[in-house]
């Protein structure tokens, strides 16, 4: 069985959405994890509900959304147009497509390390002079570092998958905006496809099994410490 | 240390209404749970916020409701020992007693690492990790990176409290220790009497949110005595012991006071309690309480339904408690002669 150069050319382009993707949440998430946790303002309710909507809304629709923002016509998209940044059929809009639907799993993530902190440390920090950045950077950071690696790990996995959104906003387009996922569904949908559907799919189970494999073993490693 | 604080807060059904002004090196903070102890300590280090009022110390404003000056808790250099240690689970010893140190700008610095090691002994620790260390070594660990941070004030949030008994009374020399040698002062928060004798000046009571008194922790023990199920708590700093009769016989005001065996043949802190001391206006001919010592009666005073006797036992002061009718049949006057009778059993060391 001969994967054709369009197949390879989708598998990288998958772990390419995957890790740019994950490297562009990374900090987003950090940030949102860290207001939902620490955090005490108006809106927080709102802003939790916001960001985990991509959780339980199809991704047909966060992609349908996401075109309407950043099309032509849309109010993103048209400053991105003056801006002479072209984002939507692009591998870029696959990866703002990734961001969105996986931002909850990795804000949730993150969160659940943050809100595992004991607060006498922050205050300890505090006391001994460290101001809100300091402590961040020198408390909170290193003590999410699980929290933050589990939730890359699993975000990276779901952007992997990642399937109706990107469809609407980045095509499917064979060598530019075709990711693994949509691939398959591409030769699942023609008649002589079946092989290289089934080969592909062992592609994407060996890529999500070694991805979450490496989540396990952050988590077990978590409880043993 | 000077602090003047007058401050409200409202937290849930609980109001904290306080005015309180102390001035002196080592204050003691004392009252049960529930009576503010806590939400002081969170508005003195900045971690609560008042309603309204004014905090000063050493003629600093720390908070002014009115002015709207609010002085950040990093900024405010009131280093904090927590019950729980709350060392930095990532970072060795070392990197927590240097935390605060490395925050404190150069020209407030005035405490070394290597004299804080010495004087609390953790110089051996200094590579480990805080989760490899002893509920004792953790604590005094905890203390260094506070000193280290050359606070204003160093305020300990019952900082015993979560250690044995045993543990408890081998921490506190290092607390006092470490205030003595590098001159800092601090506040100490706790709901332990004797605690707060050994370590406090004076005392600011709390009850309910409210300043009760400020008094000697002497002062307090002995209003308390009637309501203590324990009566007042002798303190008593007994020296090395001799064998006697099968007793320990430990050297205590020019005289000896004879201890069970399993007291520990070494010197110490030990508590009796007054409800321990017989009185008896003759000598008895023979008694089974082992000690029997020759008292003259200093003052009396009242408590609750209880008496407390102060006796001058050859320059050591005891103080025994009896009960009003006692003091009529013993006709208990200041200045009289009585015999105080203890047994070797009812020492208990610190």
């Amino acid at each position: 069985m001969q994967f054709a150069p369009t197949d390879i050319q989708a598998i990288l382009l998958s772990a390419r959405v995957g890790v740019v993707a994950t490297l562009v949440a990374l900090p987003l998430g950090f940030l949102a994890a860290w207001l939902l946790a620490f955090g005490r303002f108006k809106g927080k309710l709102l802003l939790e509900l916001l960001f985990n909507l991509p959780l339980t809304l199809p991704p047909v629709v966060v992609g349908y959304l996401l075109l309407l923002l950043l099309g032509s016509q849309g109010a993103l998209g048209r400053l991105l147009d003056l801006l002479g940044i072209k984002i939507i059929f692009t591998w870029k809009a696959a990866v703002i497509a990734s961001v969105v639907v996986g931002f909850p799993l990795l804000v949730r993530s993150i969160r659940l390390a943050m809100e595992g902190i004991d607060l006498h440390l922050v205050q300890a920090a505090r006391s001994l002079g460290a101001g809100p950045l300091d402590i961040i950077l020198t408390v909170i950071l290193p003590l999410s570092r699980r929290g933050i690696m589990a939730g890359s790990s699993l975000f990276f996995a779901r952007s992997l998958g990642e399937f109706g959104a990107t469809i609407i906003i980045a095509g499917n387009m064979p060598g530019v905006t075709q990711t693994l996922p949509l691939a398959i569904y591409d030769y699942a949908s023609s008649p002589s496809g079946e092989g290289t559907a089934l080969a592909l799919c062992a592609v994407s189970i060996l890529l999500s099994l070694a991805v979450l494999m490496l989540h396990e073993t952050i988590l077990q490693h978590k409880k043993g410490a | 240390m000077e602090l003047q604080l007058q401050a409200a807060k409202q937290q849930g059904n609980f109001q904290l209404e306080l005015e309180l002004k102390v001035s002196g090196e080592r204050i003691g903070v004392f009252g049960p749970s529930g009576s503010g102890k806590s939400t002081l300590v969170n508005l003195l280090a900045g971690l609560a916020r008042p309603d309204r009022g004014s905090i000063l110390l050493d003629g600093k404003t720390l908070f002014d409701g009115t002015a709207g000056v609010n002085v950040a808790p990093d900024q405010r250099r009131i280093a904090m020992v927590f019950q729980q240690h709350a060392l930095f689970p990532h970072l060795t010893v070392r990197k927590n007693l240097l935390y605060g140190y490395q925050r404190c700008p150069a020209t407030e610095r005035r405490i070394e690492l290597a004299e804080v090691a010495e004087v609390l002994e953790i110089g051996d620790l200094m590579g480990q990790m805080p989760d490899t260390l002893s509920g004792g070594q953790s604590q005094r660990v905890a203390l260094g990176r506070a000193i280290l941070a050359s606070p204003r004030l160093l305020l300990m949030d019952e900082p015993l409290s979560a250690l044995d008994d045993d543990l408890r009374y081998r921490i506190i020399p290092y607390l006092k220790l470490v205030s003595e040698r590098f001159k800092i002062p601090f506040m100490f928060i706790s709901h332990s009497l004797v605690e707060m004798r050994l370590m406090a000046d004076q005392v600011a009571v709390l009850e309910k949110g409210a300043l009760t008194a400020v008094m000697t922790p002497e002062e307090l023990a002995r209003q308390r005595m009637g309501q203590s199920p324990a009566g007042y708590i002798n303190l008593l700093e007994l020296g090395v012991p001799q064998e006697k009769q099968g007793l320990l016989a430990y050297p205590w005001a020019g005289g000896e006071l004879l201890l069970s065996s399993n007291a520990g043949a070494e010197r110490g802190m030990f508590e009796l309690s007054s409800k321990d001391i017989i009185l008896c206006k003759r000598h008895p001919d023979a008694i089974s309480a082992r000690n029997l010592l020759p008292c003259t009666v200093r003052s009396l005073f009242e408590t609750g339904s209880k008496i407390g006797v102060e006796l001058d036992c050859k320059g050591g002061i005891l103080v025994a408690e009896i009960v009003p009718d006692a003091a009529r049949e013993l006709d208990i006057t200041p200045g009289g002669i009585i015999w105080a009778a203890i047994k070797a059993s009812a020492f208990r060391r610190l």
